[in-house]
């Protein structure tokens, strides 16, 4: 008696488990950056710009120029709909940008706030000065 | 009703002296509107201010880590 509750507190803590995994396993995998955008990404094609969208740092093939306006709709659409209460869309977006320059990896490109497209190294990225 | 002689002078000079006084006035009222010699310009700028940037910092990180497909 004592032997098959302990049996089935197993097998609803195993499936509890199972389920879990796959609720986590679901959203990372649809969260995952697109191949394509992540390859142009690292060959320095295209680079974070502080107004929180990407932009081309050279001439873009009709592909990654594809990806990119995709993708910023879709950041523009995700600022819109997420802006806190008493900020814009311009502003949120500028925040997100920082936080994304911020966040590029040694390599990727991103736009210094005098426009130029910088490479990322090891040290910290030259940010808008209104940058937390 | 009749008006003499010395009151229609008076009346006279009474109407002279009121067209005058309008002149003047027109004058003194007179608003001079210089047309400006370059366009009116408008800065719609929009002005990001830092303490806002800084408050939506929080907010920024969340989007990101909630949308990495985007970002």
């Amino acid at each position: 008696m004592r032997w098959k509750n302990w049996k089935l507190g197993g097998m609803a803590m195993g499936t509890v488990a199972v389920t879990a995994a796959i609720a986590v396993a679901i959203p990372s995998a649809m969260a995952q950056r697109d191949p394509a955008y992540e390859a142009a990404r690292a060959a320095g094609q295209i680079g974070e710009q502080p107004d929180g969208y990407l932009g081309f740092v050279s001439n873009p093939t009709p592909a990654i120029r594809d990806i990119v306006k995709d993708i910023n709709i879709k950041r523009k659409a995700a600022y819109t709909a997420n802006a806190p209460q008493g900020s814009t869309v311009e502003q949120f977006a500028f925040a997100t940008g920082c936080n994304l320059i911020a966040k590029t990896k040694p390599g990727e490109k991103y736009k210094a706030p005098d426009g130029r497209w910088l490479t990322r190294d090891s040290g910290p990225p030259v940010r808008d000065s209104r940058c937390p | 009703m009749t008006i003499s002689n010395k009151e229609s002078r008076r009346l006279n000079f009474d109407g002279r002296y009121l067209a005058t006084l309008c002149a003047m006035a027109g004058l003194s009222a007179c608003v001079q509107i210089e047309t400006p010699d370059k366009p009116i310009e408008i800065n719609l700028n929009i002005n990001i201010k830092q303490e806002i940037i800084y408050r939506l910092d929080g907010d920024a990180k969340k989007l990101i880590e909630q949308n990495e497909d985007i970002f």
